[in-house]
């Protein structure tokens, strides 16, 4: 039975970039770099998806969404392999992704280890509140020119 | 005895009662910041835990999965360190605590990213990223309220010496210790202590805490031989679910 000659691998990651973070719904999940691999094959399509943080309750909800939108693009076979090795790292998010994330508020990783500025006034001038924040993936910062507090998104 | 099921047993159920030691907090933590970085460490720790345990139940090979594991084993069959299953007491004991397991994870994880067996170096590279900054976190916390009042700084004190006899059995080498490192999966503990010594004394310098006297060290833990009386009330409340209703799923 041939079952994804319709399918190139191309298309499936179009697909994929129609699916949201779940946490962060302005990324997808393409943008966030947990897609490592596509293919396409025989017996189906197998997309490999690598955890961002080992705990994290959104990758299960990030295969199931996955899985979702492919089979609404008529593919009946799939699986959505996990992969821990490389481990996943904030370098992989894209750039499109870190330019979203500013725009909806959550100031994008930086090697250095903390926000360049605040994604609400862009003022440099902030400060830490706390390591952790409403995600794992995520710090708790404020702006101390426009006193807003802002997530950002930590660099592993 | 199957020594590579022991010692995957010993990584993850370290971090799976440690896991569900930190998650007590959640909700009764003394300040939301604090709340949330509890509850996120301890999803790191569990998040570990299934990898861990999800290859100890691999290699032995007898149909149970990392939630069995987790849920349907008894005591005597855990193998943590004691000191990650006494209760947590107050905030200042739970930091402490934090602090001497992550300055062991540390340069342990590091050194396990070496091994010789493929699995066990690549969930060693996906934890070490987490224990990273639960050691940065972990090591601020303790200087704050060690170097802070006098009423905080006795607390943190207290801790640590109701912990240090604890802190031993990190080092103590076994005979699955040896078998581990004969195989190239994983140094000895031992080779461990003085990265955990300098680590330490740095920290607890700062944070005007003393370093208890006393070489004296609590075992049988990470054996099985001999847990605290904590343990079995942890376990009851951890896997009341699963006993009362096995098998069950959400
Ligand atoms: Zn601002």
């Amino acid at each position: 039975m041939v079952v994804s000659a319709d399918f190139t691998e191309a298309q499936i990651w179009a697909w994929l970039e129609e699916v949201p973070d779940p946490e962060i719904p302005v990324i997808s999940v393409v943008d966030l770099g947990v897609i490592r691999d596509v293919a396409v094959d025989q017996n189906g399509v197998t997309v490999t998806i690598t955890p961002t943080y080992s705990g994290c309750p959104a990758m299960a909800v990030i295969a199931l969404d996955i899985k979702t939108v492919l089979a609404m693009h008529g593919i009946k076979q799939m699986t959505v392999k996990t992969q821990i090795a490389p481990p996943w790292t904030t370098d992989w998010l894209s750039k499109k992704g870190r330019a979203r994330l500013e725009d909806y508020g959550i100031a994008p990783p930086q090697a250095a280890g903390g926000p360049v500025r605040c994604p609400h006034c862009k003022s440099t001038q902030v400060e830490k509140v706390s390591q952790f924040g409403s995600t794992p993936c995520k710090a708790q910062w404020r702006c101390t020119t426009c006193l807003e507090p802002f997530d950002y998104f930590k660099c592993i | 005895m199957n020594h590579l099921f022991e010692f995957l047993l010993r990584q993850g159920d370290n971090v799976l009662v440690l896991g569900h030691r930190t998650s007590e907090w959640c909700g009764v933590a003394p300040a939301l910041e604090e709340d949330i970085a509890l509850a996120n460490t301890a999803l790191d720790l569990i998040g570990q835990t299934q990898l861990w345990l999800g290859y100890a139940a691999e290699v032995e090979g007898a149909g149970r999965s990392a939630n069995d594991l987790a849920y349907q084993r008894d005591v005597y069959d855990f193998r943590n360190l004691l000191m990650l299953e006494v209760p947590n007491d107050d905030f200042g004991r739970t930091l402490m605590r934090q602090f001497l397991f992550d300055a062991f994870q540390v340069p342990w994880l590091t050194a396990l990213l070496q091994s010789d067996d493929q699995q066990v170096a690549d969930i060693a590279a996906k934890s070490l990223k987490e224990a990273l900054y639960h050691l940065d976190r972990s090591s601020e916390t303790v200087i704050m309220l060690g170097d802070g009042t006098e009423h905080s700084n006795a607390r943190m004190q207290a801790a640590l010496n109701y912990l240090f006899p604890y802190a031993g059995e990190m080092f103590a080498d076994d005979a699955t210790d040896i078998a581990m490192d004969d195989s190239g999966v994983a140094p000895l503990p031992s080779a461990m202590r003085a990265a955990w010594t300098q680590t330490v004394e740095k920290v607890l310098g700062e944070a005007c805490l003393t370093l208890p006297d006393t070489a004296f060290a609590h075992s049988g833990g990470r054996t099985g031989f001999r847990h605290t009386e904590h343990l079995g009330h942890m376990l009851a409340t951890m896997q009341t679910l699963q006993r009362s209703y096995p098998g069950a799923t959400w």
